[in-house]
């Protein structure tokens, strides 16, 4: 078992999303501890990927700067070996499956276990593909992040069942990146989820302002933001990490109030 | 448990975002109904015969046979259905079925155009809305194409992110139909995607080989014993294939798009060059990095210049049943001249992968041996760029 569980014994989770290498890895090392130390319960870091079609333009763009600056998987799992002397927060990987899958399953697995990654999420590992990696990441304590989107209708029992470390749950129709308003009922796809499981689920895809993530979390159990985080990160490049700071702080005090 | 559904082997799958899973749920239940349903099937035939021109000719070619002193050469001519190429074969069968689902919007992704225009086509004959992405260096190469399509009706999207072609082209679509299920449906051109579509696409585009394996029997009396046709997804390779499969002494020859050669980074040569991975929806064999970054493939044909391959093509190929070689541009630029002096026929650029590869291997085989070709495309959409490719300016 993996130590996501943690996450979610601080209130409502909040859970930034960043690209791993935009601009670059120093970057990202600032960037972690400044999401650590103002409060962020979960990290979902990204291993950029040269196709990410579950992506917007926001998080399209910080694939493309990673990949041009050099990141490579190898890499990244040396920067977290790295953080993890000093940060504790649990973090989880977000990466496609040929990035695992071409790293082999394994040794992907075993790194993640070495290096404290708790879980990975997968946007295209749907239910009925995740045996390509399951077996082996439960051997390594490694959950598979189930994802639940708003089309799931009857699928939802079933995913929510077999799911482990923490459901994510899509809050909208389409690629990640801001939204100003969310129409989905979250409440609804959340209460099939409780009738079958007590992971916790948090609502990512479209978050960025400080009501909307208060407004997810208070009918979940966290707010996961990605293209508002990797904004800041565009905006100030290697200065970013203040910033990314700040903008955490803000966003863990409104879902607090959830 | 869960179970994974459209294996070719190990390849297949389906590896898209869980948004998407009823949709291809719902699409897969509906084929396997409408499939077997005797008015659909009898819609669909009326529609090929009646609107596309089918069946598409078997041609011997006289001339390139004399010319090549080996194999007697049989040219499967797709290039005289409506819209110019085999792509039609499949997308009337997707509209119709998109149809009788009550969608009333059809996205396509296209990369030499071909795709596009016959859905466009499709589009306007059975009264939906198109939108067809393409990637923006192919709006360029392909121009007619562009004005094609919006000519019918179409809506025609650049793509301009990645390598813009029709890896972004796809990936695009994708995330489009992600944004957009209830109306829509995606009318994928080639034998690749999540599960249904390798399997929808190539019985749709069986035609191809269900037609020409009668055709050379009628003609000949014999089995061919080669059958080549050009492969990017590998949509009319594997109409081209199909019916032969069983066949075991009948070569199948996939022509694949080296580029400026498999030994260069500038190749679509995705068996010859490629490793197993998961893109696109599928597992399958793919041009990649070692870390599994998909690599910026190139051809000078849009239509195969795509750096993955439909998964029923990478277990062929596993299990010894078909063939995959190289071919360059230079090599398809030359025989996409010489069929046009030869037989009078200007193929695709698509399918002159094709024809260079049958220029090769003819000689070699006796003359009491037949082979068959897919000319899956008519050329005149390249006749500007491979002018340009020979040094010569034309406005079209």
């Amino acid at each position: 078992m993996s130590n996501l569980k943690d996450a979610f014994r601080n209130g409502k989770a909040f859970i930034p999303f960043i690209t791993c290498g935009d601009p670059d890895l120093e970057t990202t090392a600032k960037v972690i501890r400044a999401a650590a130390e103002n409060g962020a319960d979960l990290i979902e870091l990204g291993i950029p990927f040269s196709d990410p079609t579950a992506e917007g333009p926001v998080i399209q763009g910080a694939n493309i700067r990673a990949l041009a600056g050099g990141v490579t998987t190898d890499k990244i799992f040396d920067l977290v070996a790295t953080i993890r002397k000093d940060v504790k927060t649990p973090m989880v990987f977000m990466t496609y499956a040929n990035v695992v899958f071409s790293y082999d399953a394994e040794r992907f697995m075993a790194r993640c276990c070495e290096t404290g990654i708790g879980g990975i999420v997968i946007p295209d590992l749907p239910y009925e593909e995740k045996e390509e990696f399951s077996d082996v990441a439960k051997r390594y304590g490694v959950d598979i992040i189930s994802l639940i989107a708003p089309t799931s209708a009857n699928r939802i029992a079933m995913i929510a069942k077999e799911a482990t470390g923490f459901i994510y749950v899509v809050s909208s129709l389409g690629v990640t990146g801001i939204r100003s308003e969310i129409t989905t009922n979250i409440g609804d796809i959340v209460k099939v989820i409780r009738e079958n499981t007590d992971v916790p689920c948090a609502v990512g895809f479209g978050i960025s302002t400080p009501e909307q993530a208060q407004k997810m979390a208070a009918e979940s159990d966290g707010a996961i933001v990605g293209s508002a985080v990797v904004k800041i990160i565009e905006k100030y490049g290697r200065d970013a990490a203040p910033y990314v700071g700040e903008y955490i702080k803000s966003m863990k005090d409104a879902v607090r109030k959830a | 448990m869960s179970q994974s559904k459209g294996r070719f082997g190990v390849h297949g799958g389906q590896y898209i975002p869980e948004t998407l899973m009823n949709a291809v749920i719902e699409l897969e239940n509906a084929y396997n109904f409408y499939k077997e349903d005797p008015d659909f099937n009898r819609e669909l035939t009326e529609l090929l015969n009646n609107y596309a021109g089918r069946p598409s000719l078997l041609y011997y070619a006289d001339k390139m046979t004399k010319d090549l002193g080996g194999a007697k050469i049989y040219l499967k001519r797709e290039d005289l259905n409506h819209t110019g190429s085999h792509k039609i074969n499949n997308v009337l069968g997707q509209a119709l079925l998109a149809k009788k689902m009550g969608k009333t919007r059809l996205i396509a992704e296209t990369g030499a155009g071909q795709h596009g225009v016959a859905t466009a086509t499709a589009a306007a004959l059975l009264g939906m809305e198109c939108v067809v992405y393409m990637g923006k260096e192919d709006t360029e190469r392909q121009a007619l194409n562009v004005y094609r399509m919006r000519l019918l009706g179409a809506e025609v999207i650049p793509v301009t992110s990645g390598t813009a072609t029709l890896k972004d082209a796809v990936s695009e679509a994708m995330r489009a139909w992600v944004s957009r299920i209830d109306d829509t449906h995606y009318c994928l051109g080639s034998v690749m995607g999540p599960h249904p579509f390798p399997t929808i696409v190539r019985d749709f585009q069986a035609v191809i080989s269900r037609e020409s394996r009668a055709q050379i029997l009628e003609a000949e009396g014999r089995l061919p014993d080669a059958v080549l046709a050009c492969v990017g997804g590998g949509s009319n390779a594997i109409g081209s294939f199909y019916h032969f499969i069983p066949d075991e002494g009948v070569r199948l020859i996939g022509c694949e798009a080296a580029g400026r050669g498999i030994d260069t980074f500038e190749t679509a040569a995705t068996v010859n060059t490629g490793r197993i991975g998961i893109f696109h929806g599928m597992k399958s064999y793919f041009c990649q990095d070692e870390y599994g970054q998909i690599a910026p493939v190139y051809s000078i044909s849009a239509g195969l210049d795509y750096p993955g391959v439909g998964p029923e093509h990478a277990h062929l190929y596993d299990i010894g049943r078909a063939e995959y070689v190289p071919v360059t541009d230079d090599e398809a630029v030359n025989a996409f001249e010489y069929l046009s002096r030869t037989e009078g026929i200007i193929p695709a650029i698509e399918s002159a992968h094709a024809v260079a590869h049958a220029i090769k291997l003819a000689p070699t085989m006796s003359k009491d041996q037949t082979m068959l070709i897919t000319i899956s495309g008519r050329g005149d959409k390249d006749c500007a760029a491979i002018a340009r490719y020979r040094g010569e300016d034309i406005h079209e």
